[in-house]
């Protein structure tokens, strides 16, 4: 029933039971938050990577309430997480970051932060978290009904009456009319119908089709021109309220102002994973890029667009296509052009098991070809950037997860996978939009013999599967991946800090970066107990060396 | 000494640590996070603060000995490495942290490695404090 095999249930007993995602690079705040969030009777599930966290909200759908994130963080930038959670989920996130300074917290609210802590946190801030979650709710439910004002007000009536139980009830009454009418056009969930007595309310799903009929109506005015009742008007999309369009709108506006005062196109990152039968037909304008196999990982993020300074933005997109192992895009001009051209390329498909370990890229005819409709419409969105953005266009390479940019250049060898061969359905968002955002133009040289390339107007693929393949072989084969994050089902140490069974902060390791730490400390340490009684009380064997502590800790394994 | 004085002991070295001012309030939320579900809490979180930074450390040590000095990079290092002190509480440690940022800002290469040298001396005494007082406390609690 529950495709996701994590969400459990919340009940009555809300608060508690709040499913909270803390995503910090810093283990030590993250064992910290996680006994914090523990000890208020929340499920807690840590991560130490951006986008490990996004995976991971993208594959439990609804299997989280919120999200607590740092804003510093190595592998991607705080709030640019932030954005994609709020875009694509719509779930409510903190920030954290030891910086208070204004400018960021600004920053942090503009980008969608429903709230911002400093660090060092205390308890009791995260205690009261739930409250951004109950907001959102109320928020959410009013905004798909503009008609239900009585039963808000009844709503409201009943909350001061009778606390958080009734509100979970009535909330759930109001929801599941609304949610009956949504089903039939957004795919919810099973679950969310028949669970009656959680506070969940039925959010919009912007497929690809309606976010396309959004945005066809926007283009017809004019962004800048543009109101929610125009669009709702030419959208012709009956059960859709203005205050639904007025929302996407607002998210819509955001996102095309941010590309453009980001300026610099960041990376792209394309992450989770779809699995499932995937009707093979895309819409048009999509397009998905990923970054070439041979570029540099410093040089991805400061690339520019190239441009053979040619037609309109969408005309020449170049998109390489890794075949080999692909055996089944879709159909259509595009497909058909595809399986061709695989077939010339069907050596690749006999190569090693291997997965692309260091991205690709595609490139699609240059016909106009449906994509499927489960390709979210992100990249609708990003079509629609490069219009806006790119005067004079030609070639645009979307790179694909920054994640493998130091991996060294390789021949990318496919897997031979069901995986890469189906499309994923989604009705979802599954990708942010920030996915497909144009990174730096870098040429794969046509020395790799295993890129096809076809010139292309502007397709798009999802490939969510070789993401999720080349991001297991990656791991695996990259020692390094794993060593400096925790793991997503818990705190699970990387592979130097289950050292710490056997050693201490005396360890040896220890020791070593004790003694780099007091190479340029001139003074002798004195060490000692403060108040300057010795240590004769204490049992001269625990003195005597180090083992006991070794020993002691062993109980102390997490 | 008999249980009682141990417990004395203890309690006095740390008060010390407060009261000179290695650590701050942080401490004390660490320690009421600890309780049967983690006994060691405190400890536990202590040595993964070590473990982890002394690799910032090392980077940035690496980062000082450039020429020329990448500020920005000083900079970034050594707020994810003021973020980390955070947590545990190291309040001298965390001084000498904000200094070298201003440092930093300034772009005062001699004021950033004096500063450095520094916060790695209150890093390593305070180290070596919390070392003896977690053996302390292990030592009492074999007593109870």
């Amino acid at each position: 029933m529950e495709c996701s095999g994590f969400r459990s249930p919340r009940n009555d007993a809300f608060p508690a039971g709040l499913r909270v995602l803390v995503v910090d690079d810093d283990p030590t705040w993250l064992k910290i938050l996680e006994k914090m969030l523990k000890k208020c009777s929340y499920e807690v599930t840590t991560c130490g990577l951006a986008r490990e966290a996004l995976d991971f909200l993208r594959e439990r759908k609804d299997g989280f309430d919120i999200v607590i994130s740092d804003v510093n963080m190595p592998d991607m930038d705080g709030f640019k997480l932030l954005e994609r959670v709020g875009l694509e989920l719509d779930l409510p996130v903190i920030m954290m970051s030891v910086d208070g300074e204004t400018s960021r917290v600004m920053k942090g609210v503009q980008h969608g932060a429903c709230d911002y802590l400093l660090k060092p946190i205390r308890m009791k801030e995260l205690k009261n978290i739930w409250q951004h979650v109950l907001r959102k709710r109320i928020h959410d439910v009013k905004e798909t009904d503009i008609d239900g004002l009585e039963e808000i007000q009844m709503l409201n009536g009943s909350l001061s009456e009778y606390g958080s139980d009734f509100y979970s009830f009535s909330i759930g009454d109001m929801c599941s009319g609304k949610k009956k009418r949504k089903n039939a056009e957004s795919k919810q969930d099973d679950r969310e119908s028949s669970d009656t007595s959680s506070i969940k309310k039925p959010r919009i799903v912007w497929t690809v089709d309606l976010h396309q009929k959004f945005v066809k109506a926007v283009n017809l005015i004019g962004i800048d021109k543009i109101g929610p009742k125009k669009i709702l008007d030419l959208m012709e999309v009956s059960w859709l309220t203005r205050e639904n369009v007025a929302s996407h709108l607002q998210k819509y506006r955001l996102y095309l102002s941010r590309l453009q005062s980001d300026g610099e196109i960041q990376d792209t990152s394309f992450t989770g994973v779809r699995r499932g039968d995937v009707p093979p037909r895309y819409p048009a304008k999509n397009v998905l890029l990923q970054r070439p196999m041979n570029a540099p990982h410093d040089d991805v993020r400061n690339g520019n667009c190239s441009t053979s300074g040619n037609k309109s933005p969408l005309q020449n997109i170049d998109v390489k296509i890794e075949v080999g192992g692909i055996k089944e895009f879709a159909s259509g001009p595009v497909a058909d052009q595809i399986k061709d051209l695989m077939g010339d390329y069907s050596d690749c498909k006999k190569r090693s098991n291997q997965c692309l370990s260091s991205g690709y890229s595609f490139r699609l005819p240059n016909s106009d070809v449906k994509l499927a409709d489960s390709v979210p419409s992100h990249y609708l969105w990003t079509a629609e950037y490069q219009q806006i953005e790119r005067k004079q266009e030609s070639r645009f390479h979307l790179h694909i997860d920054n994640k493998f940019n130091h991996l060294p250049p390789k021949k990318p060898k496919i897997r031979q996978n069901e995986q890469i061969n189906t499309m994923p359905v989604s009705p979802y968002f599954s990708h942010s939009i920030a996915d497909f955002e144009v990174q730096g133009i870098r040429e794969v040289p046509q020395a790799e013999s295993d890129l096809y390339t076809i010139q292309s107007e502007s397709q798009l693929i999802g490939s969510q599967q070789f993401e999720q393949t080349f991001k297991s072989v990656w791991s695996s084969k990259n020692g390094r991946s794993s060593a400096d994050h925790i793991n997503l089902d818990g705190l699970e140490f990387a592979p130097r800090n289950i050292g710490l069974a056997r050693e201490s902060i005396f360890s040896s390791e220890g020791k070593e970066s004790l003694n780099n730490v007091l190479q340029g400390v001139h003074q002798p340490m004195t060490v000692g107990i403060n108040n300057g009684e010795s240590f004769d009380c204490i049992d001269p064997e625990l003195l005597a060396g180090e083992t006991p502590l070794y020993e002691s800790l062993n109980l102390f394994i997490v | 000494m008999d249980r009682n004085q141990m417990n004395r002991q203890l309690a006095n070295m740390r008060k010390a640590l407060f009261d000179q001012g290695y650590l701050d309030e942080q401490f004390v939320q660490l320690e009421e996070l600890q309780d049967d579900a983690n006994p060691n809490f405190v400890e536990e979180v202590v040595t993964l603060f070590y473990r982890d930074s002394a690799r910032l450390i090392q980077t940035m040590d690496q980062t000082l000995e450039r020429n020329p000095l990448d500020f920005a990079k000083l900079d970034n290092n050594m707020h994810q490495f003021t973020g980390s002190c955070s947590s545990i509480g190291a309040k001298k440690v965390k001084h000498e942290c904000s200094q070298f940022r201003e440092y930093c800002r300034q772009r005062n290469g001699e004021g950033c490695r004096r500063t450095f040298q520094q916060m790695k001396k209150e890093y390593a005494i305070l180290k070596k404090k919390l070392e003896v007082y977690f053996q302390y406390v292990r030592q009492v609690a074999l007593l109870k």
